[in-house]
């Protein structure tokens, strides 16, 4: 990836369309609608705004890279083509009868979500593996003939095969793959051995299904694309942001789409990396929030932190349980219904409650004035003085105190004696409270302490929030970057090339085999490679090696990275020594005498991500311009402070502000509680950290 | 200060408990050792007051150990005596009285100082596999025979841990790696929740548990007795026969509102069994309350006050309240049968709101594999936790395949064959087992299971409802029953060890759930829809629901298009 080329980012979002142009060390960025009957004319829209902004043509565009919600959003609104699932005959409804639990308790009227496929589009074949691997049951060639001329004749259009032990056996997988190329050529296939060959089979018929699900709608739309562009002239090459927060190559994305899920935050939290990276921090925690949903995410080492399976489409509240799991290589973080948009109500213990309902951007909070009469989070902090009426969204958007007001007097301080005031600072309290407790939650399952961690908030409504969330969990820097706004299309602009393989394979270190362990690992990386290979014909790619080990008999497997000397020399000694320092991180201290087993393998392969430059960061030098003072809520006083008034754009590197401060922006406030103070740094960021220790 | 704004700071430490109960629960989920905790989410977690009275508890777990654990800490403050308790103790049990009702479970408390105080206590629960004795099962004659048994007792003093206590578990079990390291993990998921306990303290500059105590205690009660209060003041009996071991057993339920609380009274419920079902009351009493606060305050999160206004009494040596030395291992099987038979009563109280009755026990088996004369291999215990359908509600169907009132989940298949030699042929929804209604039973499902070849194994079967069903309710009807064969035909008993030859399956359907309302008065479309997705067959359709010939066939021809009803 040269610099100096010119490069397009573009985030297909819920609402917006965000589109970034980097050119001659310049960024242009622009917003527009998303266009949902036709996505790509957004992008079409938005390329060209920016390339006048940039005084470019589309040919100039040396490299685009899109990421997007279509993938997420065909699975959560039922979008995706006619599909059937043939599987191991006795395992018809393994998608259906999920883990045989219910996500809520003590809801007698709970429903659970409907799987993908409706049970008359999922076929069985006779054939059985072994946990070993062994066939137990050959397959007839003639019974998955006349199966799939049934399928053909009913009209699918996709098909996904998923059979018991596949993982670790694909022959019978294959051989439908091969029936199907040969009865039915024109339907698209996905089999569980490629798309997510891990063990359990819940998770990985699931994966294969949404993968053969999406992927006509994907295909199409990324033909389309294509298409478009280089009818508008452009004539580079078109990438996709993955979930792994990598980029692969659009033929890459068009056969396993379901690697595109999630792509948008994902590009999020490779932003806040790069950050990271800029400011040479070791720990960071990402925090993005919008309208709806706050997203949290783990960044150690300047690299986000990934994980092998996680649920999309939550129906219930995003309540664990409630959506469909999903395993593939993703970047792992925490997402809660806490937005600019969500809810208040009071509950049946006289507390209040935030979200998840979120009133959207239409009606909007209350103080839009466009019907919503329901408190939202934007009212509360629109009420404590966070926001000012005048200057919500660059003036666009006129916000309405009054009505603020009354919808947090009505619904909270009435039924609770309070007034507005205290109604609005409960409300803000418990959503920070909700995201403070996602945030802590998150870190104890990764073993990690966040005190010592540094926030990097982005978002529209992040930098309102997050001052006050650094006090709950005694983080003491928080940085604000530049670009807050479209944060995800410049992260994507900031990702390497990368594709992740994992395998399932069992082996205790008691029965410890070097010579497989080197031919899986070496077939991981050869595939890993394969695809950046068809990215970058050049570029020097490096393999990251890990394996997910436990003691034999437990349930959850840790990563492991190991180095490649590590991985391809095995070694149980080695290895046992790497697990029990990983797993005492997490957990405490090792377990004596117990025998340690490798559940999967993954190789990730990808190139070196551009040098990032580092800040000269500076100290605070002279106090920055102040337009004013306004009344801000301090939370720890429980009363007002006037809190000066600063304009992000004029205030140059060194320029500081002492909390309690408000500085504003056309798209957003950054707060600065009174335990703080604010200095900008060289390339804009807004460096927050506790007084007195600057 | 502005008006109400002392509340905030209590809510959001309210908020902060429950999040630091969580974090200790997935703690224990990620450490254990035992497929039942790991896989299925067979624990509880939770934070108590220096009285023992529970303040939060997570929300993973299980109800049958989330009410029982609610009791147990106050066992704990008067066995080990509070002027015992110290610095760095963590306390142990498996008491089936005064822990959650069987030796399986072991019970772990610490208590948290802060600035070399007592401020409260964790207490955690797990079912570990194995516990020696007669190993998981229902054979034992008395709770002596069913394995070790640990009063209530040191685990470690002042932070150091009693070796004979571990050495006297390991030489017990036959699981000692896996049980040793349960217990480690219970250990240690209280000491994640005290530190995060310590840091909240710090937080808002608190010395005790007793200002923070008293708020969620005084909502909590306020909100369940505010629902009680709009119940009509009624006093309902009702009683459900289910299977038992030997014999059938009935619960007979009496449910009485008052002004501020529920009493539930079993009087009339069959005796003591001879085999290992029986339940201890604290099991039963739990399961009794859960029930009821799914009907009327779901939402109210568990403590000792939102619990207290649930009464639960029960004569002593009814099944339900079974006495020590009674045999208790599979005491789950009474006490999830215990909700069915309070909604019976309950109904009549206020209709419209309980569902009919579903498959009720969880539909377990234990497999204990060994390799045939001459063949290698070692031996293999592995457990599964199945579930059939839960019972048609008022408004919606039953739940096909799912756990109620268990909150367990099932393991994989692929997981479950790499814990042992045995292979699990079929696992997949029963059509036409759901009970016909307006709103439809939950489908029960298949199971096949057999060794891999060179073993043999016993069949530890844990099933009811083989000659009880799940009945409906409001003329809807009942759900299809359990049965167990062997592939050759030969009848095989709910309950029970039985011996399975080389080379033989077991063939098991498990019960589907009660149907609710008249079939007749069932949605058209709906039946259509299970019609094409096979929940029942074209004679059933015809028959309970009345479809016509012609419907039926429109149905099978959009299904052959591969159309979606």
């Amino acid at each position: 990836m040269a610099s100096d080329a010119i490069r397009l980012g573009v985030d297909i979002g819920g609402t917006f369309t965000d589109v970034v142009l980097e050119a001659q060390g310049a960024t242009y960025s622009t917003k527009v609608l998303t266009t949902y009957a036709a996505p790509e004319n957004a992008i079409i829209n938005g390329m060209h705004q920016v390339c006048a902004q940039a005084c470019i043509t589309p040919d100039q565009i040396g490299q685009i890279i899109h990421g997007t919600t279509l993938a997420t959003n065909a699975l959560i609104e039922r979008r995706g083509a006619k599909t059937a699932l043939i599987t191991t005959k006795g395992f018809r409804d393994v998608i259906e009868m999920r883990t045989e639990s219910r996500f809520e308790q003590y809801d007698l009227n709970l429903v659970l979500p409907e799987p993908l496929l409706p049970r008359q589009m999922r076929f069985v074949v006779d054939e059985r593996i072994n946990a070993k691997g062994e066939v137990m049951i050959d397959l007839d060639r003639g019974e998955v003939t006349a199966l799939v001329d049934q399928i053909a004749a009913a009209g699918f259009e996709s098909v996904a095969v998923g059979l018991i032990h596949s993982y670790l056996n694909p022959a019978h997988e294959r051989m439908i793959r091969d029936v199907l190329a040969d009865r039915m050529p024109g339907a698209m296939v996905s089999l569980s051995s490629d798309v997510s060959p891990q063990m359990r089979e819940y998770e990985r018929f699931n994966t294969v299904v949404a993968n053969a699900y999406i992927k006509p709608l994907m295909k199409s739309y990324l033909g389309r694309l294509a298409g478009q562009l280089r009818a508008q002239g452009v004539q580079c090459d078109i990438f996709l942001m993955h979930s792994g927060g990598g980029i692969i190559a659009l033929e890459s994305a068009a056969e396993f789409p379901v690697r595109l899920v999630e792509s948008g935050p994902a590009g999020g939290a490779v932003f806040a990396a790069n950050i990271a990276a800029r400011y040479g921090l070791g720990k960071v925690l990402s925090f993005d929030m919008g309208g709806t949903t706050a997203k949290i995410c783990l960044i150690k080492d300047q690299t986000p932190k990934t994980s092998r399976v996680f649920e999309v489409a939550r129906t219930y509240r995003f309540k664990k349980g409630s959506g469909m799991p999903i395993s593939i290589p993703v970047i792992d973080m925490v997402e809660i219904g806490a937005g600019g948009g969500s809810l208040a109500q009071v509950d049946g213990m006289r507390q209040i409650r935030v979200g998840p309902e979120s009133a959207g951007s239409e009606p909007g909070p209350a103080c839009y004035g466009r019907g919503g009469a329901r408190p939202a989070v934007t009212d509360a902090d629109l009420i404590l003085g966070k926001l000012d009426p005048d200057n919500f969204a660059g003036g666009s958007i006129p916000l309405d105190r009054d009505r603020s007001q009354s919808a947090l007097q009505r619904h909270l301080g009435d039924p609770l004696e309070m007034d507005a005031v205290a109604a609005a600072f409960g409300l803000a309290e418990v959503v920070d409270e909700n995201m403070a407790n996602a945030a802590r939650v998150h870190a104890v399952e990764n073993g990690e302490d966040l005190s010592d961690y540094t926030m990097i908030a982005f978002g529209g409504a992040a930098p309102l929030h997050a001052g006050r969330l650094c006090e709950k969990l005694g983080i003491r820097r928080l940085l604000v970057p530049p670009g807050a706004g479209v944060g995800s299309a410049i992260g994507f602009l900031r990702a390497p090339f990368s594709f992740e393989a994992n395998r399932s394979l069992y082996m205790t270190l008691s029965d410890f085999a070097p010579d497989i362990i080197t031919d899986v690992l070496s077939a991981l990386q050869s595939e890993a490679t394969g695809f950046v290979r068809t990215c970058d014909a050049q570029a020097e790619i490096q393999a990251e090696f890990k394996v997910y080990m436990r003691y034999a008999g437990q349930g959850w497997e840790i990563p492991v990275p190991l180095t490649q000397s590590q991985a391809m020399s095995p070694n149980a000694a080695v290895f046992c020594t790497r697990f029990e320092e990983e797993y005492t991180k997490l957990f405490g201290r090792p377990v004596a005498g117990m025998d340690i087993e490798i559940t999967v393998w993954s190789v990730n392969a990808t190139t070196r991500p551009d040098p990032v430059a580092r800040v000269s960061q500076t100290s605070a030098g002279e106090a920055a311009a102040t337009t004013g003072t306004r009344p801000i809520f301090d939370p720890i006083a429980g009363h007002y402070h006037d809190a000066n008034i600063v304009l992000r754009a004029g205030t140059k590197a060194g320029g500081y502000v002492q909390g309690p401060a408000a500085i504003t922006e056309d798209e957003t406030t950054i707060i600065v509680p009174a335990s703080r103070i604010a200095v900008c740094q060289p390339d804009g960021c807004i460096d927050i950290v506790t007084k007195g220790a600057e | 200060m502005t008006k109400g704004a002392g509340n905030v700071a209590f809510q959001v430490m309210w908020n902060r408990l429950i999040s630091v109960v969580e974090e200790q629960a997935q703690a224990l989920v990620r450490t254990a050792f035992s497929t039942s905790v790991r896989e299925a989410g067979d624990l509880s977690a939770g934070v108590y007051d220096t009285h023992g009275r529970m303040l939060a508890q997570a929300v993973t777990g299980t109800p049958g150990h989330v009410n029982a654990m609610a009791d147990a800490v106050a066992h704990f403050i008067r066995r080990i005596g509070r002027e015992n308790i110290a610095q760095g103790d963590v306390y142990i049990t498996n008491d089936p009285w005064e822990g959650t009702g069987h030796l399986h479970d072991i019970t772990m408390v610490t208590p948290s100082f802060h600035k070399d105080a007592l401020v409260g206590f964790f207490a955690c629960t797990a079912h570990v596999v194995d516990i020696g004795g007669r190993g998981f099962g229902a054979d034992a004659q008395s709770v002596y025979e069913e394995g070790l048994y640990i009063p209530i007792m040191h685990f470690a003093r002042a932070g150091v841990v009693d070796e004979t206590l571990v050495r006297l578990i390991r030489g017990n079990v036959r699981e000692p790696d896996q049980v040793v390291g349960d217990v480690y993990a219970l250990a240690s998921c209280n000491e994640i929740g005290h530190r995060r306990l310590q840091d909240m303290m710090v937080e808002f500059g608190l010395d005790d548990l007793e200002d923070i105590a008293g708020f969620i205690l005084e909502h909590s009660r306020r909100a369940t007795i505010d629902r009680i209060a709009a119940l009509p003041r009624e006093t309902a009996s009702g009683r459900m026969t289910i299977d038992g071991f030997d014999s059938p057993i009935t619960l007979k339920v009496k449910v009485t509102v008052g002004e501020d609380r529920i009493i539930t009274d079993f009087a009339g419920t069959s005796g003591v069994d001879k085999k290992g079902i029986n339940c201890p009351f604290v099991y039963a009493k739990a399961y009794a309350c859960y029930a009821l606060k799914c009907a009327i305050a779901p939402e109210i999160p568990n403590n000792a006050a939102s619990l207290a206004p649930f009464e639960v009494t029960a004569p002593e040596n009814t099944i339900v309240n079974a006495l020590h030395p009674a045999p208790v291992a599979l005491r789950h099987i009474i006490g999830h049968f215990v909700p069915d038979a309070v909604y019976d009563a309950f109904d009549k109280i206020v209709p419209g709101v309980v569902p009919a009755e579903g498959a009720g026990c969880l539909c377990n088996f234990q497999v204990s594999l060994r390799p045939v004369a001459d063949a290698g291999g070692k031996r293999a215990e592995v457990l599964t936790f199945n579930s059939g359908g839960s019972g048609a509600r008022p408004r919606f169907d039953g739940l096909n395949a799912t756990a109620f009132p268990s909150g367990v989940m099932t393991m994989p298949v692929e997981a479950t064959e790499h814990a042992g030699p045995v292979i699990i042929w079929r696992k997949e929804l029963r059509p036409d087992s759901g009970g016909a209604g307006q709103t439809r039973g939950g489908l029960g499902q298949f199971m096949e299971v057999s060794a891999r070849d060179g073993y043999e194994f016993d069949m530890q079967a844990m099933l009811d409802r083989v000659d009880h069903p799940a009945r409906g309710r409001r003329d809807g009807a009942a759900g299809a029953p359990t049965t167990i064969a062997r592939d050759d035909g030969v009848a095989m008993r709910g309950k029970g060890k039985q011996f399975v030859p080389h080379g033989h399956r077991v063939m098991m359907a498990f019960p589907g759930g009660g149907g609710y309302g008249d079939p007749a008065a069932r949605d058209p479309a709906a039946v259509k829809r299970d019609l094409a997705r096979g929940y029942i067959s074209a004679e059933t359709a015809a028959r309970d629901y009345g479809l016509s010939a012609d419907e039926i066939a429109a149905v099978l021809a959009a299904i052959a298009k591969g159309e979606d009803l």
